[in-house]
């Protein structure tokens, strides 16, 4: 009668063990790693608070000052390369994520407040603006995706048009309070432009339709006009 | 949908690095007791060997196999050399005659049955005490026959002794993966022969007992994989299977994709097959390691391709669709730009991109073990990368249509196979 090797059942656990061991080391090191992302996010967003802040107390002794000493470009530039890095976070560690949801609250908020502050500078020093609030949201909705990428070129094409993006179920009061101001619907995505709403996607040729003003704040020479906006592009 | 590809994802990589560990473990614990062959073979007896060479159709390669198999160091009264020719429509036949001597070197001609007939037919004309069977686009090396008889000399609990089996002079880059694949195969196998864990007994000069056949029954069709039957009937039998590293057997590969993908269908498509015939083996300790870890491994590893090959598709499309999307949307604008600046923050730090930079690291190690092993050198080239790239692309696409032509009982045949290769030469 032929018998088998007994089996090694020692060398199973064993190996398991191993297996777990490098399994953990790499969710570790992975965790290591976003955690050193978000580290660098929340240091962004702490600089750009600041920033405003800063910004803002600029705009109060504004009276003694003239509109040209105030500078936003490095401002909007850091929100915007912050847009793109929270994006990206939340294409890799999910929508529900509890840092990135807390980092898009607080990168909201300095929308908000960059907003309300450019706003006052543009109507203050005469400076030919054009504001888009742009409300997405992150599940079912691929005119959402449609309408980044209409923003996107229209940033690059207009660089003094400011897009602020704002996600529609993101919790946050004073995203609520904008959301009831302006009267946005559910039916996603929504614009306002300069207060008023367009609901459903809205494509370049129509808002440029809508705003024959945006002619007038075109960039000279396309090429050179990197986007000065901070949008965070919606993509599924 | 997310949640679930990544819990997948996770299975799939914790058994391939479990596998890999495996193996490693085995290697460290068991390498002491490979038994390499000293230079000089000296057999305290030598037994009476057949070899039989079952063809259809190899005018082309059968007479350096028969050539390979003269040049033998073995003592020639005790070696009878059976070639069967299973219905050639070439000059096969009329080649093999030229060798028969009436003695030791015999000829038949039979009606075609498949190669399990023909191998059936040398075993019923075959007195000696040890059967081989050589694949007749495959060659020896001349003290293969040896090293195999000094395993079964050392352990008399060997049933079966299959060789190294190396990829024949591979000129082309299909070829040249076939290589990596073939070196990796050194290695596993031999760690499987020292935990007696051999599912295949491959048709390139495994070595049986014959009482093996005399007890178990002769070869069976076995959707044309009878060398996988065999082992598993063994198996199954507790019949012990080892694995000789030095006795070198080198074989033809496929060289083109075509070729490769109608072996490979057949290959998986018998694996899965047997798979289902020798079902009750599975997971039953008593059945050792070929039900514990070999088949299931073998099983989750023909879903595991497949997973990453859908993954690698959908991805693909979906970029596709973005960039349609894209296009429809805004036209060409920024469809060409490369404004990219590098920020180490975009740098993917998934745990998934570890876990596969593991895996790889893993593969690798293996094939350089499996080239130690063949060639005495663990040397890195070039067609790693082939091996990863061409197998990666391929080998879904036999796997796929193996699982289809399996549930439809489709079976893809060995002369069907020697048919479509004949035609492309």
């Amino acid at each position: 009668m032929h018998q088998h090797e007994p089996n090694d059942w020692k060398k199973y656990v064993i190996v398991l063990f191993i297996t777990s061991a490098i399994f953990i080391g790499g969710l570790w090191l992975s965790s290591y790693f976003n955690n050193k992302k978000i580290d660098q996010l929340k240091g962004i967003e702490d600089k750009i608070s600041l920033d405003l802040m800063s910004s803002e107390t600029q705009f109060s002794l504004m009276q003694e000052l003239s509109c040209k000493d105030i500078s936003t470009t490095v401002l909007s530039s850091e929100l915007n390369s912050l847009a793109e890095k929270i994006n990206y976070s939340e294409n890799n560690l999910g929508n529900d994520d509890a840092n990135v949801v807390s980092l898009k609250r607080y990168y909201s908020l300095l929308e908000i407040k960059d907003y309300l502050l450019m706003k006052e500078i543009t109507s203050r020093c005469g400076q030919k603006s054009i504001f888009i609030l742009y409300f997405y949201k992150n599940v079912k909705c691929d005119d959402c995706t449609k309408q980044g990428y209409v923003l996107t070129t229209l940033r690059e094409k207009y660089p003094n048009l400011r897009v602020y993006s704002f996600d529609y179920n993101l919790d946050l009061s004073a995203l609520r309070a904008m959301t009831s101001i302006y009267k946005v619907p559910d039916n996603l995505p929504a614009i306002v432009i300069n207060g008023k709403v367009y609901s459903g996607f809205q494509s370049i040729e129509e808002i440029e339709k809508t705003f024959p003003q945006l002619e007038s704040i075109k960039a000279p020479d396309t090429s050179k006009t990197k986007a000065a906006t901070p949008t965070i592009k919606k993509t599924n | 949908m997310n949640t679930t590809y990544t819990i997948i994802f996770y299975a799939f990589s914790f058994i391939s690095v479990y596998v890999q560990i495996f193996f490693l473990v085995t290697f460290f614990d068991k390498r002491r007791n490979i038994a390499w062959s000293p230079k000089i073979i000296d057999l305290k007896s030598y037994p009476t060997v057949t070899i039989s060479v079952p063809c259809y159709n190899e005018q082309s390669t059968i007479d350096k196999t028969i050539k390979s198999l003269l040049a033998l160091d073995y003592p020639k009264d005790k070696l009878t050399i059976i070639i069967v020719d299973d219905g050639s429509t070439d000059n096969t036949w009329e080649l093999i005659q030229s060798y028969d001597n009436g003695k030791n070197i015999l000829s038949f001609h039979k009606e075609n049955g498949g190669k399990h007939t023909a191998v059936n037919y040398a075993l019923e004309k075959s007195t000696s005490e040890f059967f081989g069977c050589l694949d007749a686009d495959s060659f020896v090396h001349d003290q293969t026959l040896k090293r195999i008889m000094r395993y079964f000399e050392n352990d008399p609990r060997n049933m079966a002794v299959i060789p190294s089996v190396l990829s024949h002079d591979p000129k082309n880059i299909i070829q040249n993966a076939q290589k990596v694949e073939y070196d990796m195969g050194v290695y596993i196998k031999k760690m499987l022969g020292l935990i007696g864990g051999i599912q295949v007994t491959p048709g390139p000069l495994s070595t049986f007992r014959k009482k093996v056949f005399d007890e178990l029954g002769p070869y069976r069709k076995a959707h044309n994989t009878e060398d996988q039957e065999i082992a598993l009937r063994m198996q199954e039998h507790g019949y012990k299977i080892d694995y000789c590293p030095d006795a070198y057997v080198y074989t033809n590969t496929p060289d083109s994709v075509m070729k490769l993908y109608r072996q490979r269908l057949r290959w998986i498509y018998g694996f899965i097959k047997n798979l289902v015939d020798y079902r009750h083996l599975l997971f039953r300790k008593k059945y050792g390691t070929v039900a514990l870890f070999t088949l299931p491994t073998g099983m989750v590893s023909v879903f595991g391709v497949i997973f990453v090959f859908s993954t690698v598709v959908y991805n693909f499309i979906r970029l596709i669709y973005t960039k349609i999307i894209q296009i429809h949307t805004i036209g060409f604008h920024n469809f060409f730009s490369l404004h990219y600046k590098f920020d180490w923050f975009f740098i993917n730090t998934k745990a998934m991109l570890f876990l596969s930079i593991i895996l790889y690291i893993l593969v690798i190690v293996t094939v350089m073990l499996g080239r130690k092993m063949s060639t005495g050198r663990a040397n890195f080239s070039i067609s790693i990368i082939y091996f990863s790239i061409i197998y990666s692309m391929i080998a879904p696409f036999w796997m796929l249509r193996a699982i289809y032509n399996a549930i439809i009982s489709k079976e893809s045949s060995w002369t069907f196979e020697r048919r479509v290769i004949q035609k492309n030469n």
